[in-house]
């Protein structure tokens, strides 16, 4: 099955003519003599909202950071855009700046910087709390500014490293929308590192499972949207990621 | 809402054992500030002292000339303050504290931010920083006779030896504590090094560094007691060496209490500058 997915991507690939955001080549990472990611293969282009599931400790989130700059790669050939920014699990804004200076972190301070600011944070609804103290803000809010400061710089390449994990279940309906929108809005290739299968099904084009050091499953999701998890077809390729992830259907209470 | 029908056997047992908790309403109400009768229990003693004090003194219990009853050491301000001797005195001694500490705590800080961020910063100063640390300054005051005389350098040397570890400590403490997810999320938004320094590192580290501050000026005023002994020919210090040599204990008094409200004012400044240097930490919430 696996082979076969691969084929049929292989061929729309090539048919695509939406730019490369980023290309991986035999990319391997070594923590001491263990291969946490070993020959990674990868091309993923602009407007595509892929997801990155795999259990715990598979190099999920070493990937991402190879891809954010923050770590680098043993041997292989990462090329990525220019332009790439990360939502991280944590909000991580600086407490001593206002909302809005947080926002535009890394642009040249000017009179454009503040319009800038304002509009990034009108999108994700924050427009009201520019002026704000990152102390006063709530969890999803803070993540919402994070997510505006993420979009501020236009980035061809968004990196999500599980940005929804720490939020309560309303709030973290409320950003899979935002997020949804956004991106489809934006068209910047997104990479979403999660453990959610249900949220990896909801948000993606396509669903790449890491196991053993390398991508053992992608495919994309063929369902239109807004989607439902009470689709069959939902809870059958829900089933087939779960035992890609080797959670049984026995394990699972729903 | 209807009953709910049961159908364990659990509903059919015996009765559970219930308690009552107390509710607000029911609870005593606590007052935000200090209410009238509390400030009044808090001044009690302080005031019983003083009454116990004044006392002694007044009925010969304990000699006048060795403790002058409170009423004495008003009138010795009012002594100081008629031949000018106070007024000329606290600026000279306000100015030598607030000098020393000012280069005191600007090497402090200096050297701070260096060994916070730098790593050959740090191996350079931080280690002979943390032994001349164990020094006690005032066992330096015969060897800064030595190097600097007995006038006003040695005790503006004093004053900035004993104030330049507080803010360093407390500096490079605060550097090294922001967190390094903050520092990895600048960089990944392309904030260059001086721009992480200047606009992450040194602000989140504000309140230590501040704290540290603060520690230095309570150090200042300590040094500057110990300074003014070294032949003060102006300054409370000379006061109190005046007042020595006359056997004027309530002049001394005067003088002492003079150092702890020195001490107080300070203390008030500092935070003063806390609370407008680090709006975003305050209780005052803007949004």
């Amino acid at each position: 099955m696996s082979s076969l997915n691969v084929a049929r991507l292989d061929r729309e690939e090539a048919a695509d003519a939406r730019p490369l955001a980023l290309e991986l080549h035999g990319v391997r990472r070594l923590f001491g003599t263990r291969a946490v990611l070993d020959g990674i293969e990868l091309a993923v282009r602009r407007g595509e909202f892929v997801s990155l599931l795999g259990a715990s400790g598979t190099g999920k989130t070493t990937l991402l950071r190879i891809l954010a700059g923050l770590d680098r790669a043993t041997s292989g050939h990462v090329r990525v855009a220019a332009a790439r920014s990360v939502v991280f699990q944590e909000p991580r804004l600086v407490p001593a700046m206002r909302v809005w200076r947080n926002v535009v972190l890394g642009h040249s301070r000017g009179r454009e910087t503040r319009r800038r600011a304002l509009d990034a944070l009108a999108e994700v609804g924050l427009g009201s709390h520019a002026d704000a103290w990152p102390r006063t803000l709530s969890g999803g809010e803070a993540q919402r500014v994070a997510l505006a400061r993420a979009l501020a710089t236009e980035p061809g390449l968004l990196l999500l490293d599980e940005p929804f994990a720490a939020l309560d279940a309303l709030t973290r309906i409320r950003m899979h929308a935002l997020v949804s929108q956004l991106c489809e809005r934006h068209q910047p290739a997104v990479v979403l590192v999660t453990h959610d299968v249900d949220e990896a099904i909801l948000l993606s084009d396509r669903i790449l499972v890491l196991a053993q050091g390398g991508i053992r499953f992608d495919a994309r999701v063929p369902f239109p949207r807004p989607r439902q998890r009470l689709d069959n077809a939902f809870g059958a390729l829900r089933a087939r990621l779960l035992a890609e992830l080797g959670v049984a259907p026995e394990d699972a209470v729903a | 809402m209807p009953p709910v029908p049961s159908s364990t056997p659990v509903a059919a047992g015996p009765p559970l054992a219930l308690v009552d908790l107390p509710s607000d309403s029911l609870a005593p109400t606590r007052s935000a500030g200090v209410a009238p009768g509390r400030l009044a229990s808090r001044a009690l003693a302080p005031l019983l002292l003083l009454g116990a004090w004044q006392l002694a003194s007044a009925t010969g219990f304990v000699a006048r000339e060795v403790l002058p009853p409170p009423t004495d050491v008003a009138a010795a301000y009012g002594e100081l303050i008629s031949t000018g001797e106070l007024q000329e005195a606290l600026p000279v001694s306000l100015a030598r504290s607030l000098v020393g500490l000012a280069l005191g705590g600007g090497t402090g800080l200096v050297l701070g931010l260096c060994a916070g961020l730098w790593r050959r910063g740090e191996e350079l100063f931080d280690a002979p920083l943390q032994m001349l640390r164990t020094v006690p300054f005032i066992a330096m005051i015969p060897l800064f006779i030595i190097w600097f005389g007995i006038g006003e350098g040695a005790k503006i040397a004093l004053i900035y030896a004993a104030t330049i570890f507080p803010v360093y400590l407390n500096t490079y403490a605060g550097v090294r504590g922001v967190d390094p997810k903050l520092i990895e999320a600048a960089r990944v938004f392309d904030l260059a090094p001086r721009g992480i320094a200047l606009r992450v590192i040194l602000p989140t580290a504000l309140p230590s560094i501040l704290v540290g501050l603060r520690y230095s000026a309570g150090v200042a005023l300590l040094a500057l007691v110990a300074a003014e002994q070294i032949n003060a020919r102006s300054g409370i210090g000379y006061i109190l060496i005046n007042a020595n040599v006359n056997q004027r204990a309530d002049i001394i008094i005067a003088g002492i209490i003079l150092y702890a409200l020195l001490g107080i004012l300070i203390d008030i400044i500092m935070r003063a500058v806390e609370r407008l240097a680090l709006p975003w930490r305050g209780k005052l919430v803007l949004a």
